[in-house]
């Protein structure tokens, strides 16, 4: 039987298995919309803003490891998508984007809502089409799963031209894939696999560096296993958090800008860096030339630009990091060669020296709210197992910093192209994956407001969702560069003229509650999360001088750590009222 | 250090934006480009000339490998090979020069395609650096325009760029 191209839409993502899909409609999009409302098993989710529709299903994706769906119409409909396909491009997350496109005799007419969708998002996908035979429609929706999917993962796009929503052809959804010109790498090069083994084995200052890759290629119990194994010392990066657990001794912080000092001065002090699925991005490195000066590195990835792209590797592995690392257990649980114990002594006494620093202290007799110390409680009375979105900003580095991540895909946040307005939406689509669980979204005044018509989302499929926001009436990340480089000239940083959060939630019919002294923030995070059926937004009113530390100034070295904090000369509200 | 790049790409629309959307985007030079059809019709190749220290051409080959629709690549000035490139050009002759300029054409071995009373246009083939010492050496005459095809290149012997 003839079906048409929507109805064939429809029917690939029942045979992907799609759950959820996240979108809006219009005009372009209406063929879809109306095959969709034929069926129930693919379930769509109507957000507020295409935006939110692309971080939703982002969250999705990256709670679950699934691929996420966004359906979305054409012009404007794609274009405000273009921040959450390149906020999931950065980030390796797979996201199959499917967008309406005028019919195929008004492409490049000017129509209306007419947009080239395929040029737009060009540089912030992994890959994209413009479907113009119907068909080709179903072989084009196979690809697109594939390609987000597999090897280093990343956004799809697919633009379907109305017309082709209409035409009709036989519907048979492919069973497999090939394609001469994408063969992702599965396994990796056994004599590599080789080398690093014994270079890792003959080290005397070792140290694990691994991001996201080991997350998105599911190796967090090879890599729990193999860091066990040889008891290094390990350090994740901001997209690797939970791969390894962080309550686990050999852990010493994330690494980076705002990571821990013990970190930090490992990296600079190792003999043998072993990296796997991390990129060696700038927030990482500080000044790629006082990068591990002493370290011959071992990088493991999927993807071969990755290594020696910012810091030139000795070893490199092209492979994917789950079977890697196992390899490299084998070999290891094999060799006669074992870890050399002494020197591996004397190199954790070095680690926990710089430990006894406390790197991450704050003051805790403030009389004001700290939001160090409602991360702290929030990871207590959550018992570390909560979903945890955040947004961009201090709130997200302290999230990091002060919520142990002992599982993988449990902190999910924009750790590349930093998306300011993530949190919310990426944590209704972790939400819809995981109804049981617990989920929060970190956020602040400043990145709440630019997706903050998803609370609209969350009432209507009950999204019981627990914003944690930490609100210091300023863009605090940009106030404290402004402190450190601009001599204080706080340029449009002050948050004015902020909406009464309580209100504001309560009129999308939330529950609300303002927190503004430090001896209220416990009972109030438990009167939250025992709200298991409905959305709390929980405004706590923090202190506005809080920086994050410790920091290296971009352009610096690892051990060129600032520790101290300084007291912030910052005006206060009322100065500025 | 100036590269050949080649390239092996699947002849869809927008795969020579997307080769040119890399290099706008990561900053790397393009020095010229060529590309059309292989005998395989679902083939295009797709010859461009870059230049970058030996990281920058690592990246370059790496990044290009990874869009999708290149099938296959090969650095050509990492092997003997043989680049081409061809050049019309159009140049005012009158009085003197019309004879003058024929006997350059000669020595550099092109051939005038096109005569009028004031100008001829002149074709010429080979690698870049000929067809830049023909333009200095007919500078003399006025030259009212020239069109470079871009470098076309092929390795010698075994060595194939092929699926």
């Amino acid at each position: 039987m003839e079906l048409t191209g929507a109805d064939i839409l429809v029917r690939c993502l029942q045979d992907e298995g799609v759950e959820y899909i996240f979108g809006y409609p219009g005009g372009a999009a209406l063929h879809i919309y109306d095959a969709l409302y034929k069926q129930d098993k693919v379930k769509h989710i109507l957000v507020r803003h295409e935006q939110g529709a692309a971080h939703a299903a982002d969250g999705y994706a990256r709670s679950t490891g699934r691929p996420g769906v966004v359906l979305v119409t054409s012009g404007p409909g794609v274009t405000n998508t273009v921040t959450g396909i390149a906020t999931a491009y950065m980030d390796s997350s797979p996201l199959v984007i499917l967008s309406g496109q005028v019919a195929t005799s008004l492409i490049g007419n000017d129509a209306f809502q007419e947009v080239d969708a395929v040029g737009i998002t060009r540089p912030c996908v992994k890959h994209n089409f413009l479907v113009k035979d119907v068909r080709d429609l179903a072989a084009t929706i196979k690809k697109a799963f594939y390609i987000a999917t597999t090897g280093r993962p990343g956004p799809v796009l697919v633009d379907i031209p109305k017309d082709v929503t209409a035409h009709k052809t036989e519907y048979e959804y492919p069973k497999s894939v090939s394609m001469r010109s994408y063969n992702p790498v599965t396994k990796g090069h056994p004599g590599q696999i080789k080398r690093a083994v014994d270079l890792i084995l003959a080290a005397k200052q070792p140290m694990f560096y691994t991001g996201g890759g080991v997350i998105l290629g599911e190796a967090s119990a090879a890599l729990t296993e193999l860091v066990r194994v040889l008891g290094y010392p390990i350090t994740q990066t901001l997209m690797g958090l939970g791969a390894f657990p962080a309550t686990d001794p050999r852990f010493v912080g994330m690494l980076g800008m705002h990571g821990t000092y013990e970190a930090n001065m490992a990296m600079h002090e190792c003999d043998v860096l072993i990296a796997v699925g991390a990129r060696f991005d700038d927030r990482v490195t500080g000044d790629v030339s006082k990068f591990c000066p002493n370290a011959r590195i071992v990088h493991v990835d999927i993807d071969p630009s990755s290594i020696s792209k910012n810091v030139p590797v000795e070893i490199p592995i092209v492979g994917a990091a789950g079977f890697v690392l196992e390899e490299m257990i084998k070999q290891i649980k094999a060799s006669k060669k074992q870890p050399d114990r002494e020197a591996l002594a004397g190199w954790w006494k070095k680690i926990d020296e710089w430990r006894k620093l406390n790197c991450l202290d704050y003051d805790r007799e403030s009389q004001l709210i700290k939001p160090q110390f409602v991360l702290e409680k929030l990871y207590e009375l959550t018992a570390g197992d909560a979903y945890v979105t955040s947004d961009v900003g201090q709130h997200q580095m302290w999230a990091a910093q002060f919520y142990k991540f002992d599982r993988p895909r449990r902190w999910i946040n924009s750790g590349g192209l930093g998306t300011m307005g993530f949190g919310l939406p990426a944590a209704m689509g972790v939400q819809m994956a995981h109804p049981e669980a617990t989920v929060c979204c970190v956020t602040g005044e400043a990145s709440i407001q630019m997706c903050i018509q998803e609370l609209s989302t969350c009432k209507q499929y009950d999204l019981p969702i627990k914003i944690v926001n930490l609100n210091n009436r300023y863009m605090g990340m940009v106030r404290q560069w402004q402190e450190f480089f601009y001599d204080r000239r706080y340029s449009h940083s002050y948050m004015d003229a902020l909406p009464d959060f309580v209100k504001l939630a309560e009129s999308y019919g939330h529950a609300g509650l303002k927190i503004e002294k430090p001896g209220d923030v416990e009972a109030a995070l438990r009167e939250a999360l025992k709200q298991k059926d409905r959305l709390v937004f929980l405004d706590f009113i923090t202190d506005q001088t809080e920086n994050v530390y410790p920091m290296i100034v971009a352009g610096k070295g690892q051990n060129e750590m600032h520790l101290k904090p300084c007291k912030a000369v910052v005006p206060t509200d009322r100065e500025l009222a | 250090m100036r590269h050949i790049i080649s390239m092996l790409l699947e002849n869809e629309a927008g795969a020579l934006s997307r080769v040119a959307g890399l290099f706008s985007a990561r900053g790397y030079n393009i020095e010229s480009l060529t590309v059309a059809p292989t005998e395989d019709p679902t083939l295009s190749r797709l010859t461009l000339v870059t230049s970058g220290s030996d990281d920058i051409i690592e990246q370059i080959t790496k990044q290009l490998n990874k869009l999708v629709d290149v099938v296959k690549l090969l650095d050509l000035t990492e092997g003997t090979h043989i680049e081409r490139e061809m050049l019309l050009i159009k140049v005012t002759v009158e009085g003197p020069m019309r004879e003058e300029v024929k006997r350059l054409v000669d020595i550099f071995r092109g051939r005038i395609v096109d005569v009028t009373e004031a100008s001829y246009v002149i074709e010429l083939t080979g690698t870049s650096d000929k067809l830049d010492a023909f333009i200095q050496a007919v500078g003399g005459a006025g030259i009212l325009e020239t069109v470079r095809s871009g470098v076309s290149g092929i390795a010698r012997g075994e060595r194939s760029l092929r699926v």
